[in-house]
């Protein structure tokens, strides 16, 4: 016997008589396949206008900055902006995301604008998200060829451009909206990245410090769900 | 060879522990703010107890198809494309991550917070072999410096103090210089967490870049997808997995879930648990090397599943042990902890769910002392999230040292002399009229209180024992007052 089966004989002696009843594979398909929802906190389960308002105080009470604008053209000024009042240059490594690529970036002809994946060189990133969670604040991100993952670890500032209509209550009803764009398991991505606040460490003496190795700072661009959503 | 067990010599190590000022400032931290953020962030979510119970359902549900859960697990890994590796003992683990190193001719690995890799020593085994493996994880890397084990499972350098972090700093890192603010090189340096903690990001940036392979360990495996998931504030682990050409993750076979709906129920109590955040900031789910139109990410991924007798705790008293998501609430909570920290423990696992399982995973023969390192004050079984009941275990783990005759000899007998006479009620009032008459006739000479024992040092060591204020015991003084009140 090798490892593998020796590991499963030990596992399968341990479950003594349970492990031959017939009815314990159904109902592991059955859970994989229903995948039944669990007790769901009250907290996000509210009208979507409720559920925008906690998402941005969730997000704000973990240094998160959020900044609503009207629509999808105003997103390249007000990014200026937040370059301005950091102090950083105007330089933006962003992902080749079709919403992105879309944004008149022109408008603001100094800005340098490049898409492709993190390099250490980048402060500053500009991502789209998959989803926003209001229970919590967080953010879900997901690799693809158009996200590339190490934009949302290596820049100094990570700026997610995101629709107020993608922000969903519960964690669960974000994984639901996942499952119903993939259609089907096969395609799950090689990452999804649940992000909530900067990064962060209380590793020495128990003192909370952003900006531990992932973004110090972590901000979103809210575009009104009253400019044409998806 | 793997991590160096000293659990053996827990009461010379805990005695040393109570003496060290360091380490009394750190377990302040613990004991008092992590423990309080705890019950705060608890106290934020009505159904933070329901949750509770559902998490021990779903842990309960695991265990009894763990094995067909972690066949779904290992069909969907290969089917994104990745490996699975499984391994009895910690030297399988590490040789095949070895193997795994060798085939991508591995000079450095990076490494994120995984305690089953401290579980099999692999830091030194890497070393041995002529590879230098890189925590990253802040805490992991400060103990690394000082070559020291971690002395918590979540906060793994919570013993340090900001002086002896950059004293460390200082001996370590070539370019090291702590400007008080920025543009001033010399002058007294500072001990600021925000500097210590931007010196070591600038240090450990070049790391991940250098590194051939990333290894991570896993908070969850889940069947549905095949995915394994991570949980960090950093963001250190999506680094060493994200950066180089492979991605190792080591973990082991209890941390199987089913689906993303048992992942965000249990992330509800993990992260509030833990540190009383709601969500831990980064929480990923890898599967799989990248796809073949990303622009990032590993070309290789594998997962090594470590078993180390836990497949054997099914079907046992220990079997809810296996429910533990290490999220470090027991040792938070626990008075004995907080009086000789983690380290006393003497391995992987410390404070209460270290003195339930390590008896079973390095012999009760050598962590004998763990399942009596307990006031029994039942803390840690009303924190802990999938309501383990720790102090039944460390309760039986006594019971089997007794049975075994592990220890030495005279507790043991001091303990069947007692239960026999506990036995024959004549015998022990005898025995107790006795003792407690010379007691008392030896107290008068002593004022009234005894600040030395024979036998009993354990007690008066640490207080006096104040005289029994009769010649009678308890029962005597009852009969002889009922009597009177007829």
């Amino acid at each position: 016997m090798n490892s593998r089966e020796r590991i499963f004989a030990t596992l399968r002696g341990g479950l003594k008589e349970q492990a031959a009843d017939p009815a314990r594979a159904a109902a592991v398909e059955e859970r994989i396949a229903r995948h039944p929802r669990n007790l769901v906190p009250q907290r996000a389960q509210i009208p979507h206008a409720e559920q925008v308002a906690l998402f941005t105080a969730k997000a704000e009470a973990l240094t998160v900055t959020v900044d609503s604008v009207p629509a999808a053209e105003d997103v390249p000024g007000r990014i200026s902006d937040y370059l301005a009042r950091h102090n950083l240059p105007p330089r933006l490594k962003v992902a080749p995301d079709p919403l992105l690529q879309s944004l008149p970036w022109g408008s603001r002809p100094m800005l340098d604008v490049d898409y492709g994946p993190g390099r250490s060189e980048d402060l500053v990133s500009v991502t789209p998200a998959f989803a926003g969670i209001a229970e919590t604040g967080t953010l879900m991100l997901y690799s693809s060829p158009t996200t590339p993952t190490t934009l949302h670890f290596v820049p100094d500032h990570h700026v997610v451009v995101m629709r107020e209509s993608q922000i969903t209550g519960t964690l669960e009803d974000a994984f639901q909206k996942l499952r119903e764009k993939l259609g089907d398991v096969t395609y799950w991505p090689r990452t999804v990245n649940l992000v909530t606040g900067p990064s962060r460490t209380a590793d020495i003496e128990g003192v909370p410090v952003l900006g531990a190795h992932g973004p110090r700072r972590l901000h979103i661009v809210l575009i009104s769900d009253g400019d044409a959503a998806d | 060879m793997s991590m160096q067990v000293t659990a053996q010599h827990f009461e010379t190590n805990a005695s040393r522990a109570l003496r060290d000022p360091n380490l009394r400032k750190a377990m302040g931290i613990i004991g008092g703010a992590m423990a309080s953020r705890r019950v705060e962030s608890a106290r934020e979510l009505p159904e933070f107890e329901a949750l509770r119970d559902e998490g021990v359902k779903i842990k309960n549900h695991v265990l009894a198809h763990i094995d067909l859960y972690l066949e779904k697990f290992e069909a969907q890994v290969k089917a994104r494309g990745g490996h699975v590796h499984w391994c009895r003992t910690p030297r399988e683990a590490r040789e095949t991550i070895l193997a795994l190193c060798r085939s991508r001719n591995a000079r450095t690995v990076t490494k994120g917070k995984s305690m089953v890799t401290e579980e099999i020593g692999l830091n030194a085994f890497l070393e041995e072999q002529g590879i230098q493996p890189v925590e990253t994880d802040l805490g992991e890397y400060i103990i690394q410096l000082a070559h020291e084990p971690p002395s918590h499972i979540i906060g793994p350098a919570l013993h340090k103090t900001r002086e002896q972090i950059a004293d460390l700093f200082e001996q370590h890192h070539p370019d090291y210089e702590l400007p008080n603010r920025p543009g001033e090189k010399a002058g007294p340096r500072s001990t600021e967490p925000q500097v210590l903690v931007t010196e070591a990001r600038q240090v450990l940036r070049d790391r991940y870049l250098q590194a051939d392979v990333g290894i991570t360990g896993a908070n969850f495996l889940i069947a549905e997808t095949g995915a394994t998931v991570i949980v960090t504030n950093e963001g250190n682990g999506d680094l060493t997995q994200s950066l180089p050409k492979m991605h190792i993750v080591v973990s082991s076979i209890e941390k199987v879930i089913p689906n993303m709906e048992d992942l965000s129920t249990i992330l509800r109590i993990l992260a509030r648990s833990a540190t009383g955040q709601e969500m831990s900031v980064y929480t990923t789910l890898s599967c799989g090397p990248k796809r073949s139109t990303d622009l990032d990410g590993p070309e290789e991924f594998h997962v090594v599943l470590l078993d180390n007798g836990r497949s054997e705790m099914l079907g046992t008293t220990l079997q809810p042990l296996l429910r533990c998501i290490r999220c470090g609430a027991c040792m938070n909570n626990c008075p004995v902890y907080h009086s000789v920290g983690g380290h006393a423990y003497g391995w992987v696992y410390p404070g209460p769910i270290g003195a339930a399982l390590d008896p079973h995973m390095i012999g009760l023969e050598t962590a004998r002392h763990l399942p009596n390192a307990s006031t029994f004050c039942g803390k840690c079984e009303e924190v802990c999230p999938m309501r383990i009941p720790l102090p039944d275990i460390m309760r039986w783990w006594r019971e089997q040292a007794h049975e075994k005759r592990i220890g030495p000899a005279w507790p043991r007998w001091g303990v069947e002399a007692w239960a026999f006479a506990a036995r024959n009620p004549w015998l022990y009032r005898l025995g107790s009229r006795i003792a407690v008459a010379a007691l008392h006739m030896m107290g008068k000479k002593k004022g009234g209180r005894f600040a030395k024992l024979p036998l009993a040092s354990g007690w008066t060591d640490g207080r006096d024992l104040p005289a029994p204020q009769s010649r009678d015991t308890f029962m005597a003084q009852y009969k002889r007052q009922k009597e009177m009140r007829r």
